[in-house]
């Protein structure tokens, strides 16, 4: 097993922490632009301590005739960084094309909630169903009580409109009624 | 001359959708060119990852790229589990790309159709409106302008769409089929742009303000993974999956620990695991019915074949993190499902139920045996394909009936009782209904989780079986709701939804439910070879082999040498 002796320089490190300290700030944020450039300098700082992982630098990984006296740098990381650059610039320009399209509709670029989340929110905090539900509303004193009235409605309503299916919405009923009991 | 092998079917999954992305981008003007394009590339994709599940069960099977040797060049690697992941999403895939052409197709020439969906759509607006006016609460800041939305939602631009799906195939390929940490970021940077592009398609209100959340979360879990590709290569010198295998047990105890704490946030946020679950719900419903469908079924399973892979191949049995994770499991289950009880809109339940089941599938990963994976690896494939199904039975759904909030649906057991069926049968496969392959995946991990014996292995066992139920009540509900309720007038009336299904979309839908009762048909062998997948998982040896397999010359890499050097 080979354990790597790189010492990293401590100027760079210091880089690093400051970048990504700097894209966590910003990545708080709510506007769009903002996040952008902390995921920017995040990405960077992660590139160069992938750069610090490669070791100090050295002369340039080519291989020449003759034995060289300086050791060369490793050229896998750099590899690796240039992928990752690539990768962040695409996304960079897809980020900064929907936060323009996101101030084309709404005149600004901040991350909205999400408004069916907030409704439900809303919701238990009011204690309230989530759904409308005919079977859970409080119609008689007992359990026997509401499920007849449950019962009753049933058949009203298949007498007043016959063109809803029979079968079905007796059914419903029972598994409604059964509804009720379950959440006692 | 190229030398014809098993090994030249590997990058074939990979190779084929990028090329026939780019065939499709320079044929956009033909629709119908490109349409043939896709589904022949996908076929193909199809056919060699059939042959490399048959293939692998002899032995995985290792190509190197450029023929550059192993530690040094790139390899991929399609052992049982890559095969069969790798076979299932490509079914999943060809069933969503028929759906979604079809879908293209009907709606070019149904604009009525559109108008009376927009005007349901601002009802609900109102409606929520109202609802927050009692609430005493503002909700101007997140209305959003209608105008835009009538004339571009739900329409699919064909122009882009199949490229990008295309990519987005040859990215689930190439994470499945990484043989380095970094290639595996590349798949799934891949994979992620592409997603990033399907989900805002259109560029509707809706869409970007889901979208800026999706992308923003996600780019941040591509960071942190790609800090700990950093952190893997600075302490071993190598990003190769079979080398690091090697390697890492020999690294100090915490500093594995780090890299493997940080692998497991960046997929932990692509899996959607509790914690880092919540951005999933709020983006995955306002997509596309096929969209969403392809997502909930490959994207978040991808982020859960990097844990298995990682997990077992990488990292050596640590109890910590395995109790973390059983823990962390057990919160995705409840908290996934919890949430799919409240809610009134069917996609945002079924995504809900998506959160909560990948919690199985770690429960599996955590306990960490042998017996423990196989169940996991079964019930990737299961929710694969049970997932998707059910989305686009929803999308069928919200054809139908016009709307996906439950309040609105009514009464399509009678109006469409083949749909009815399409929905049932998912939804019970789902909740785990016996004899359905949901079922017996859960059986797998539950029967896993009694032999660890653990105290927190039985409450996990007891969870799941809790999830289960709770799955089972808010299907119920749906199905309840959306198929048995009463219609409402509209519904009868006919004057949202269309009174008769496409038959083409009809027809992937069926197919992908057809497929999901067939993995119960051949539930047996296909248990035999999740069981061998993680025979070879858990072995510690047998990947390691197949990557080299002289045995010698894999402790010098040239990096290494010039790095040492190269710090003085």
């Amino acid at each position: 097993m080979i354990v790597l002796d790189t010492v990293p320089s401590a100027a760079l490190a210091l880089v690093v922490g400051v970048l990504f300290a700097g894209g966590v700030y910003l990545l708080l944020e709510r506007s769009l632009t903002r996040v952008l450039l902390g995921f920017v300098l995040i990405s960077n700082g992660g590139n160069l301590a992938i750069l610090m992982a490669g070791g100090r630098a050295g002369a340039a990984p080519l291989v020449r005739e003759g034995e060289s006296q300086v050791p060369m740098s490793d050229p896998l990381v750099q590899a690796m960084i240039l992928t990752a650059i690539v990768i962040t610039l695409a996304l960079t320009a897809f980020v900064l094309a929907m936060a323009y399209r996101s101030w084309q509709l709404n005149g600004h670029d901040e991350v909205q909630d999400d408004v069916e989340d907030r409704r439900i929110a809303r919701l238990a905090a009011r204690n309230a169903p989530s759904y409308s539900d005919a079977d859970t509303a409080e119609t008689g004193e007992t359990l026997d009580e509401e499920a007849a009235e449950v019962h009753d409605d049933i058949e009203e309503s298949l007498v007043v409109q016959e063109t809803a299916a029979p079968r079905e919405g007796r059914a419903e009923g029972t598994e409604g009624a059964e509804g009720t009991e379950a959440r006692r | 001359m190229i030398e014809w092998s098993a090994g030249t079917l590997v990058p074939l999954p990979v190779l084929v959708p990028l090329f026939a992305a780019g065939l499709t981008l320079a044929l956009h003007r033909h629709a119908r060119v490109q349409r043939v394009i896709s589904v022949l590339a996908l076929l193909l994709m199809m056919g060699s990852a059939a042959a490399l599940v048959v293939l692998a069960d002899q032995g995985a099977v290792v190509t190197v790229i450029g023929d550059w040797a192993v530690p040094v060049g790139i390899n991929l690697v399609a052992d049982r589990l890559s095969a069969i992941m790798l076979l299932v999403s490509t079914v999943v895939l060809l069933c969503v790309l028929w759906y979604s052409m079809a879908q293209g197709m009907v709606d070019s020439a149904a604009e009525d159709r559109a108008n009376a969906r927009a005007e349901v759509w601002a009802q609900g607006r109102q409606d929520r409106a109202r609802e927050a006016a009692e609430a005493g609460t503002e909700l101007g800041a997140d209305v959003d302008p209608e105008a835009d939305e009538n004339e571009q939602r739900e329409v699919l631009p064909i122009a882009i769409y199949h490229p990008t799906f295309l990519v987005l195939a040859a990215g689930v390929a190439a994470a499945f089929l990484a043989g380095d940490l970094f290639n595996l970021y590349v798949g799934f940077e891949i994979l992620l742009a592409a997603s990033y592009v399907l989900l805002t398609l259109g560029g509707t209100a809706d869409r970007i303000r889901a979208g800026s959340v999706y992308v923003v979360v996600a780019l941040l879990s591509s960071v942190v993974f790609l800090a700990g590709v950093g952190m893997a290569y600075a302490a071993t010198g190598t990003v190769n999956l079979a080398q690091l295998a090697e390697r890492l047990p020999d690294v100090d105890p915490s500093v594995r620990l780090g890299i493997q704490l940080l692998l497991l946030l960046g997929f932990g946020i692509k899996a959607a695991i509790f914690p880092l679950s919540a951005w999933l719900p709020d983006s995955y419903p306002t997509a596309p019915a096929p969209v969403t469908a392809v997502f909930a079924g490959l994207l978040t399973k991808v982020g859960v074949y990097a844990i298995i892979r990682t997990q077992t191949l990488l990292f050596p049995p640590n109890e910590a993190v395995d109790r973390v994770l059983l823990v962390l499991a057990l919160a995705t289950m409840l908290v996934g499902i919890l949430g799919a009880v409240a809610q009134d809109d069917v996609k945002r339940l079924l995504s809900f139920t998506l959160v909560s089941h990948i919690g199985y599938m770690i429960f599996g990963v955590a306990l960490a045996g042998e017996a423990a994976t196989a169940a996991a690896i079964f019930y990737v494939v299961h929710h694969i394909t049970v997932q998707t199904a059910l989305f686009l039975v929803v999308g069928l759904v919200e054809r139908r009936g016009g709307s996906t909030s439950l309040d609105r649906l009514g009464g399509l057991a009678k109006l469409a009782p083949g749909l009815a069926i399409l929905f049932f049968v998912p939804a019970m496969n789902l909740a785990g209904i016996p004899p359905l392959s949901g079922f017996l995946g859960k059986v797998g991990l539950l029967q896993a989780g009694v032999r660890d014996g653990s105290p927190l292995a039985w409450v996990l066992v007891v969870g799941s079986v809790v999830t289960s139920l709770l799955t089972l009540y808010a299907l119920v509900k749906a199905w309840n709701k959306a198929f048995w309720q009463a219609a409402p007038d509209d519904v009868v009336s006919g004057r949202v939804g269309e009174a008769r299904l496409p038959l083409g979309l009809v027809g992937p839908t069926a197919v992908l439910v057809g497929f999901s009762l067939a993995l119960t048909v051949v539930a047996g062998p296909l248990y035999a070879y999740a069981e061998r997948a993680a025979h070879t998982l858990t072995d510690g040896h047998s990947y390691v082999e197949a990557v080299f397999p002289d045995g010698g010359d894999r402790g010098i890499g040239e990096s290494d040498a010039t790095t040492s050097e190269g710090s003085h």
